[in-house]
């Protein structure tokens, strides 16, 4: 039985299943013979077992359903009538069926016994319609060593008896028969297959995840007592209480895990269909596939994955002679990865195909009214790239049945966001598109960050988050700005549209205007704005609870959780409040107008940075894209005009910035050394800015930590271990250009 | 005869009302409650009930009436429904009641707003009347904020 292959075990449980629901469906049949649909449901049992063992190669027991299928068969279309003699007989099928099964899994054959009375007899049942019985010609399956059977076949094929009679006595073993009144497995004390996995609602499954939640609460509220406890028993148990329930808690979300591979299992075969018609050669690779999800996103999933699977093989990878145009191999390549990562599950989608044309995906999205001709002509690729998602967009130039109906990537997306997960794409044009899906790994429990405003507290889901940023003293009177009425914060050079909590829900507003500020910098449909909260306290692990009928309208909010002192706290829908404050569409404005700014919104993405060090060891940091060149000029290329150091510089004149006397300081004694200068241009000047040394160029996501007072910095940053200023190259050109002005008058 | 039906009974103001003892989950006290911002005006705020969340609905507002007087502190009688419990929040709690079918009688003509919609039926007591809700359209609140 150790060997035994994962489909034949799945056969057995599933027959076991078949065989205990014909034993009650038989038994209904003899109460009540006209019971139609009863004969129909057994049918499809026997039916199902007789698919499988002909599957399988189990040929015994497939003739012998056989048989039982054929009067069954005629039985359902009413051409035999139903008598106590044909349920006998049915349920004597039945018994030899659990017998075969049974030696199926302890020998991995059906065994010895033909049951040829027994088949004789359902042939006979058929009456004028029976064929001739199938002796099978000497094809006996392994073991083929007639054993002495302890069972004679007629006792078995006492059709016509009452049930007890009909019952097989113990297995080919050489014990003695089994009291007749006991089901035949009842001889064996070992597991079986069918003992070792039950099949369990997916709704008690839910229940017992919520219950576990609320121990999870129970829990985190017992342990908020031991901080004040120093009863050594007492805080022996609660940490006992705590290991225990987190395992519970792990284990039932396991109960709700299933491999990924349950949903890309039938993409091949889709894959294989579309290519065929297509007249394409695609391959589909995997890995990953026993990443494992929660149940419901699965689901969730399934269809969106699908969908993209299909768009690529139909729009995506070319036909083969187009790829021979462009030197690939004739097979296209459709590779699907999954991993964890943080906490959450990437599914990524690749194909070595055309990729998205940018300049026709905004034609068609100027065509179909979705932008306008300016928007399209300021959009960036990555931007152009996530039009694939709008609603009634579609690229493919002739409707196949496939795809291309318009309705199908702005659903993909739409579903994927209701899981709580994120549709991001990495277009290389003619040469393939990777579809990234980011989803979390269960519904029932997320982590969140917990603010608080208006006295209430409130959830906000960690997977929205980006930032956090908390201006103080002088910052948080002057760091918000105001555009005809509407906040704006600077964040890094960029304009993050600013929502207030408490006056988009409607609480009562904070008066002290001196304290702290403090902005949540979430992301909306790739959209960013700040909320502004008045306290931010934790992130915690929370379980996500339904809103009543009553609230389900209230796009504002997701759910509702209760939190470790027992009161419940509302989950914030960020994209409903981005929505309600409407800064989703004001944020796509202000997106494609900064697409060509100096500084783009870093939305928490790799950023390059240009490192390095102004005199006295203080290191800075800029963005490398505002550099325009790194040079070093020799010292006796240095000539003065007026007090300013300038440089000739490509026909032109570069007056020199020290940032070491920007910053207040003074440059060390560099008489004669070679000048390391970081070009820069503001509007259509182009300035030299003096550092000390350049040190390096790190790639790294931006994190600022703290926002600076001294102007001419947009914060502080780690980067590469080390607390680092940010420049801000543009503020500095600018007051420089300034200083210059006024000196000119 | 039908055999008299038993009723849960409880005031708002000197008013008493009733409801099925069959829709009463339980009755509580009053509960610590979270507001629902942009919520209907009716709602009062969520409750924990054993992990479960509850939305409470303010009867006094439902009926439109004024605040509470004694201090607003108010019992929850918290309903059984399909979709879950929803707890309302009155006063102060009545006896359970068991009313036969002869005294019942259908509002009165002159029974107007709101009340006319909620009360399906008057229960002509000894000393006073009991004013039977529907709870179905009690718990039907217009969604507009």
């Amino acid at each position: 039985m150790g060997e035994m292959d994962d489909v034949v075990s799945e056969f057995l449980v599933e027959s076991h299943e078949n065989l205990d629901r014909l034993d009650t469906d038989l038994l209904a049949l003899e109460s009540n013979p006209n019971a139609r649909e009863m004969l129909a449901s057994i049918f499809r049992s026997i039916h199902t077992i007789k698919g499988t063992c002909g599957f399988l190669g189990f040929g015994r027991l497939e003739s012998l359903s056989h048989a039982g299928e054929n009067l069954l068969s005629l039985l359902r279309d009413g051409k035999v009538g139903v008598d106590q003699e044909a349920t006998g007989a049915l349920l004597s099928l039945v018994d030899a069926t659990r017998r075969m099964l049974d030696n199926i899994e302890k020998q991995g054959s059906e065994g010895p016994d033909e049951f040829l009375e027994l088949k004789e007899t359902l042939t006979r049942l058929q009456g004028e319609f029976a064929k001739p019985v199938q002796r099978p010609g000497g094809a006996p399956t392994a073991a083929s060593a007639p054993i002495p059977s302890a069972t004679p076949p007629a006792e078995l094929a006492l059709a016509p008896a009452p049930v007890e009679a009909a019952r097989p006595v113990a297995p080919p073993s050489p014990a003695a028969p089994a009291p007749s009144t006991s089901a035949p497995a009842a001889a064996s004390t070992e597991h079986s297959v069918a003992d070792n996995s039950i099949r369990v609602d997916v709704g008690q499954l839910d229940k017992l995840m919520n219950l576990v939640g609320e121990l999870v609460l129970a829990r985190n509220q017992v342990l908020q007592f031991t901080t004040s406890s120093c009863d050594n028993g007492f805080l022996a148990t609660t940490q006992r209480l705590n290991l225990i329930t987190t395992e519970l808690q792990e284990s039932v979300m396991k109960t709700r895990m299933q491999p990924i591979s349950n949903i890309w299992s039938k993409l091949p075969r889709v894959v294989r269909d579309l290519s065929q018609s297509l007249g394409k050669k695609i391959r589909v690779e995997m890995d990953g596939k026993e990443t494992e999800l929660d149940k419901t996103i699965l689901e969730a999933i399934k269809d969106p994955l699908t969908h993209i699977v299909r768009n690529s093989c139909d729009h995506g990878i070319e036909a083969p002679q187009v790829r021979a145009q462009r030197g690939k191999p004739a097979e296209g390549v459709l590779h699907l990865r999954a991993f964890h990562e943080g906490g959450q599950v990437i599914i990524e989608i690749s194909d070595d195909g055309g990729g998205i044309d940018v300049e026709r995906v905004k034609r068609k999205a100027v065509t179909n009214g979705l932008i306008t001709q300016e928007q399209a002509s300021r959009m960036g690729e990555r931007e152009a790239c996530m039009l694939i998602f709008a609603a009634g967009l579609s690229t493919a130039s002739a409707l196949s049945n496939i795809s291309g109906r318009g309705v199908g990537m702005d659903v993909v997306r739409s579903n994927i966001e209701k899981t709580g997960g994120q549709v991001d794409l990495h277009n290389r044009f003619l040469e393939g598109l990777t579809i990234r899906i980011k989803i979390p790994l269960t519904l029932a429990i997320i982590p969140a960050l917990v603010v608080v405003t208006g006295e209430e507290r409130f959830a906000i889901p960690q997977v929205s988050l980006l930032e956090l940023v908390r201006l103080e003293g002088e910052a948080a009177r002057k760091g918000i700005e105001m555009i005809e009425g509407s906040p704006v914060y600077r964040l890094r050079g960029a304009l993050l549209p600013l929502v207030h909590l408490d006056r988009e829900l409607g609480l009562a507003q904070r008066t002290n205007g001196d304290a702290a500020v403090n902005i949540v910098v979430l992301q909306a449909d790739d959209r960013h704005f700040g909320l502004v909260v008045d306290r931010i306290c934790d992130t915690e692990e929370i379980v996500v609870k339904p809103l009543g009928k009553l609230l389900k309208g209230l796009s504002t909010f997701a759910g509702a959780t209760i939190m470790g002192d027992g009161k419940v706290a509302l989950i914030l829908d960020v994209m409903g409040i981005a929505q309600r404050a409407r800064v989703i569409s004001e944020a796509r404005e202000r997106a494609s107008v900064s697409a060509n700014a100096a500084t783009n919104a870093s939305e928490g993405e790799q950023r390059r940075l240009l490192l390095f060090s102004v005199g006295g060891g203080q290191r800075m940091a800029a963005a490398l894209e505002e550099a325009a060149r790194l040079e070093v000029f020799a010292a006796d290329q240095i000539e003065l005009s007026g007090h300013q150091r300038v440089v000739q510089y490509r026909d032109d004149i570069l007056p020199l910035i020290s940032l070491a006397e920007h910053f207040g300081g003074s440059e060390a004694d560099i008489a004669g050394q070679p000048l390391p200068v970081v070009v820069v241009r503001e509007g259509d000047r182009s300035y030299g800015l003096v550092v000390e040394r350049i040190l390096d160029i790190v790639e790294q996501e931006l994190k600022v930590q703290r926002c600076a007072p001294r102007a001419g910095l947009l914060g502080t940053a780690v980067i590469g271990g080390k607390v680092t200023d940010l420049l801000d190259i543009a503020a500095v050109a600018k007051r420089f250009a300034s200083e210059c002005d006024t000196h000119a008058i | 005869m039908s055999k008299p039906r038993q009723f849960c009974t409880f005031y708002l103001g000197r008013a008493l009302f009733g409801v099925e003892v069959h829709k009463v989950q339980e009755v509580l006290r009053d509960q610590v409650m979270t507001p629902v911002p942009l919520a209907p005006d009716v709602v009062r705020g969520l409750i924990n009930l054993r992990g479960q969340i509850v939305t409470a609905i303010d009867l006094r507002r439902r009926l439109d009436r004024g605040p509470r007087e004694n201090g607003g502190r108010s019992m929850n009688v918290v309903l059984r429904t399909e979709e879950g419990a929803v707890s309302l929040l009155v006063d102060e709690i009545g006896d359970v009641l068991e009313i036969d079918d002869s005294v019942l009688e259908r509002p009165p003509e002159n029974l107007r707003g709101v009340s006319r919609e909620l009360i399906s039926r008057v229960a002509k007591l000894e000393h006073e009347l009991l004013l039977l809700l529907d709870t179905d359209k009690v718990l039907l609140v217009p969604t507009e904020a």
